[in-house]
């Protein structure tokens, strides 16, 4: 595939909602998201928060790397790229999943859609073109990046179900956890996933560009009492970590893009392990995984429900003496948890369920900077995890 | 016969046949495989018309481990030679040719300077050859190594390099990435001197004298044994034959006519070879005598190995530069100012380094030179049994001739024979006249009679980077690939190019530590 001359000339890009956003934008605030300009926030982070999880938001998702691979050798394809099983993937399903160069450190984490056979989508944090044209030697398929050429929304919340009943999409409630089904909308087609960022019941909406405007208004049209609001980044950010999800860049470092080895991280260091599947025989770092686990890991990600109402923003994590053993990789005030919580990454042997730790947090009041050593505990399982989520059919309040 | 135990060797070139005597002389069960109805791959010697025999690629004798000729015992299995070593002469149109023997200009348009210099220089080089030669029956440290025992073959590299002395050690650390270019020009001011010594740093490789590292390429080919080459009685088929003959005495079986297809792979391991035929044939170990690129892309599949690591391998420098020219003549050449004494020996047509580069700059833009190198043996003058009482058979190696040629081999075959007879013509007039039969055989035609991966004759280019811990490439320069169950063995692995039988015999131990019985 050729890109159009001079598209590295543009480099402000907006996405398809952009004439949306930028009307519902009345804080002004956006930044750069792969070229794109997108919403931090709309109108106030916590009321966009508290619409997400008390009502529904949506999210412009556009940017995101998306990559469509098809032909014959698709899923052998996927299967050597990625440590799951892509097989179990049926045709209408999603499935989260990432993939490690040839030492088993991670380079990104994304979700495949099986549109059809032998066809897939792979959307993605980063830009892996380069990577999966790498992994392509050898394998009969065309990969393609198809970023511009599908819009994308995020509708998540409780009441997501029932704005897109509203909308017209029949029997919406009986799609399962990441399934994916075509709609009919107003002369296009309108992909809807039950897939998401924010550990919630949510769907994710994708179409072609041209209609990408008519779509937002119909969904603030059928959300008007359902409490739809728009959501920026900050919004979203907050739920992900509320979930347990993880972010490239910002809780593992893509290992494409380390210098120093010590700086990745493999998937059981991010506490990932059950994506990896050894009973396929080849996928890229399948050799090395299997030596760490012989071996044993270097590193642990934990949740840590940290005590105290002060976000453990960038502190280093203690032992229970004196030693640094690791450092938060995101943190917040978690309303629904009612907790300062985080994510951290310790060494090994450190980070076993119960354990107790310790946080040392800087933080600022009115320029004057303090700090406080504030106890944690190692937790198992996400911060927020409701059981609509998964319930099937959807509840529709 | 049981798959239990079985070794398969793909290929029954030198590097396999040595891998497979080796292998069966440790008891185990061998079946070495062979695509052509003949053993020896590239070292084989072919009748080119009826009575002429020729050595259809490789054609001299010059790095055979000595280690492989003792304890295969060749000459027992009918290894003889015509010639122990051959002088090499350096062609001259208008005159008297340049002869060197060893360490000596023996002849020729020489400067007395350099005829006083060169026995220094060809000591020295021969010196930090010794480097390189002492590492050929070493398997390559791993780049990365977990332990002292591991890290130990990195350390024996540097104490071979410390132990040529402080003096030694410095030059040889400032010349070996040089252009050969360079060092003959601070080194002597004779044209024919130099032009015969920058064809010996740069014959079958994708390098011009003026390019870095081929002094270390001159360095490879002066790390075996003896400096001069020599010719084995019946062509360099003979070289194969003793292998073969070492390695079914040993318990071998060897089939010929059977070429492999693929490598069976289950859950992840090579588990034997499916015939073209489509016969399967299962092994415990499969031992590739195949360049690394053919075995891993085409008879592996690059899908059963990591994407990085496929990466690196597709990336590898594999364009064969050399082709070569076989020919019956119904007499003696006469190579003008030639005595007919030397008509046995090495001629060499590269007047000086500045004519080889030369010749070199087309390769790099996917043409041939006009004005070409070659190295030429009439190997029927020490072994007359090759071809029939009073005829001969004339065997050349010829650059640059680029696999990948612009204009496409099949359309320009032919026209390249006429230059290169030309060129002979010049030196030797009245040889056309004598040609009874002639073959050219291009890098296109090397890749496909005798499956050398882009008609290359090292499996890969001799150069720095791919040498050694980086041959083929890291993760798979110890003879075992990543795939459980495969191995290599030929020229494309440590220590490279060049009939030596050296990574047969490192890649027999690896196999037999990696397989046990």
């Amino acid at each position: 595939m050729r890109a159009p001359a001079g598209h590295y000339l543009q480099t402000v890009c907006y996405t398809p909602f952009h004439s949306r956003t930028a009307a519902a934008n009345s804080l002004n605030l956006w930044h750069r998201w792969r070229d794109h300009t997108v919403a931090d926030a709309y109108f106030d982070v916590g009321l966009e928060y508290t619409a997400l999880r008390n009502a529904c938001a949506v999210f412009d998702l556009s940017p995101m790397t998306k990559h469509r691979i098809t032909g014959p050798d698709a899923l052998p394809f996927l299967n050597r790229l990625v440590t799951r099983d892509v097989a179990k993937i049926k045709p209408g399903r999603v499935g989260y999943c990432l993939w490690c160069d040839d030492q088993g450190q991670v380079i990104d984490d994304g979700t495949i859609f099986h549109l059809r056979e032998n066809d897939y989508r792979l959307c993605s944090q980063e830009r892996q073109l380069d990577w999966l044209l790498t992994s392509a030697l050898g394998f009969d398929v065309s990969i393609r990046e198809e970023t511009e050429e599908v819009a994308s929304l995020a509708l998540q919340g409780p009441t997501s179900c029932a704005v897109l009943k509203s909308l017209g999409l029949a029997a919406i409630e009986t799609l399962t956890p990441f399934a994916m089904r075509s709609f009919a909308f107003e002369g296009t087609e309108l992909g809807v996933s039950r897939t998401g960022f924010t550990g919630d019941l949510g769907y994710e909406l994708w179409i072609d560009p041209a209609h990408a405007e008519r779509l937002w208004d119909r969904l603030f049209e059928a959300g008007e009492f359902h409490g739809l609001k728009p959501m920026g980044t900050h919004a979203l950010e907050m739920s992900r970590i509320e979930a347990g999800f993880i972010q490239a860049g910002v809780d593992f470092l893509p290992a494409d893009r380390a210098i120093r080895a010590d700086r990745t991280r493999s998937p059981f260091e991010l506490d990932l392990a059950w994506l990896v599947d050894f009973k396929k025989p080849n996928f890229t770092g399948r050799r090395a995984l299997l030596e760490e686990q012989r071996h044993g890991s270097r590193f642990r990600l934990v949740r840590l429900d940290v005590e105290g109402n002060k976000p453990a923003k960038d502190a280093y994590i203690y032992d229970g003496k004196r030693n640094v053993i690791g450092a938060v990789t995101c943190s917040m005030w978690s309303p629904m948890a009612k907790a300062s919580i985080a994510l951290a990454s310790v060494k090994v042997p450190f980070g076993a369920p119960g354990e107790e730790l310790w946080a040392e947090i800087y933080y600022q009041k009115e320029l004057k900077w303090s700090r406080v050593n504030a106890r944690c505990r190692v937790l198992t399982g996400p911060f927020f995890d409701p059981p609509r989520r998964r319930l099937t059919p959807a509840p529709e309040r | 016969m049981t798959d239990a135990g079985r070794i398969v060797v793909i290929g029954a070139g030198h590097n396999g046949l040595t891998c497979a005597a080796y292998l069966a002389r440790a008891g185990r069960e061998v079946l070495v495989l062979e695509a052509a109805h003949q053993v020896g791959g590239a070292a084989v010697t072919r009748e080119l018309t009826r009575g002429f025999r020729v050595p259809a690629v490789a054609h001299l004798l010059q790095l055979l481990d000595p280690r492989v000729q003792k304890e295969l015992d060749l000459a027992r299995h009918g290894l003889a030679l015509a010639r122990p070593a051959l002088k090499t002469v350096a062609l001259n149109p208008e005159g008297e040719p340049l002869v060197l023997e060893g360490n000596r200009i023996v002849s020729g348009p020489a400067s007395a300077a350099d005829r006083a210099a060169y026995p220094d220089f060809i000591d020295r080089m021969r010196r930090y050859a010794g480097v390189l030669a002492r590492q050929h029956g070493r398997v390559p440290p791993r780049l990365a190594w977990g332990s002292w025992r591991e890290a130990l073959p990195a350390g024996l590299i540097a104490l071979d390099i410390r132990r040529l002395g402080r003096e030694d050690m410095r030059e040889f650390l400032r010349v070996v990435t040089m252009p050969i270019h360079d060092l003959l020009e601070e080194s002597f001011e004779s044209p024919a001197l130099k032009g015969a010594i920058a064809l010996d740093a740069v014959l079958g490789t994708k390098l011009g004298p003026r390019s870095g590292n081929s002094v270390f390429t001159y360095l490879h080919r002066l790390s075996g044994e003896s400096q001069d080459p020599a010719l084995p009685r019946g062509g360099m088929g003979a070289v194969s034959e003793a292998l073969a003959a070492a390695a079914r005495a040993a318990g071998a079986e060897i089939r010929l006519s059977a070429p492999v297809a693929t490598l069976i792979v289950v859950d992840g391991c090579v588990t034997g070879v499916k015939l073209e035929s489509g016969e399967e044939i299962g092994a415990q170990a499969v031992v590739s005598n195949a360049d690394p690129k053919t075995t891993l892309r085409t008879l592996l599949g690059a899908r059963h190995l990591e994407a990085e690591f496929a990466r690196r391998l597709e990336h590898t420098r594999s364009i064969g530069t050399a082709a070569k020219l076989n020919l019956a003549l119904a007499g003696p050449p006469q190579f003008t100012g030639l005595a007919p004494a030397l008509a046995g020996e090495r001629l060499l047509i590269a007047p000086d380094s500045g004519y080889v580069d030369e010749a070199f700059n087309p390769a790099k833009y996917r043409d041939y030179s006009r004005s070409p190198v070659l190295e030429i043996t009439v190997p029927s003058v020490a072994d007359p049994e090759l071809a029939p009482v009073g005829k001969h058979v004339l065997s050349a190696i010829v650059q640059y001739a680029p696999y990948d040629l612009a204009a496409g081999w099949d359309n320009e075959r032919d026209a390249y024979r006429e230059i290169l007879i030309g060129v002979l013509e010049r030196h030797a007039p009245g040889l056309r006249k004598l040609i009874v039969a002639a073959e050219v055989l291009t890098p296109l035609d090397l890749e496909r009679q005798f499956r050398m991966g882009g008609g290359h004759w090292h499996h890969g280019e001799m150069t720095i980077d791919q040498f050694m811990m980086l041959r083929p490439v890291p993760g798979a320069a110890q003879y075992a690939m990543p795939v459980a169950g495969l191995y290599l063995c030929g020229a494309g692995c440590h220590p490279g190019g060049g009939v030596m039988g050296a990574a047969g015999r490192n890649a027999a131990r690896v196999v037999l530590e990696g397989a046990p019985r």
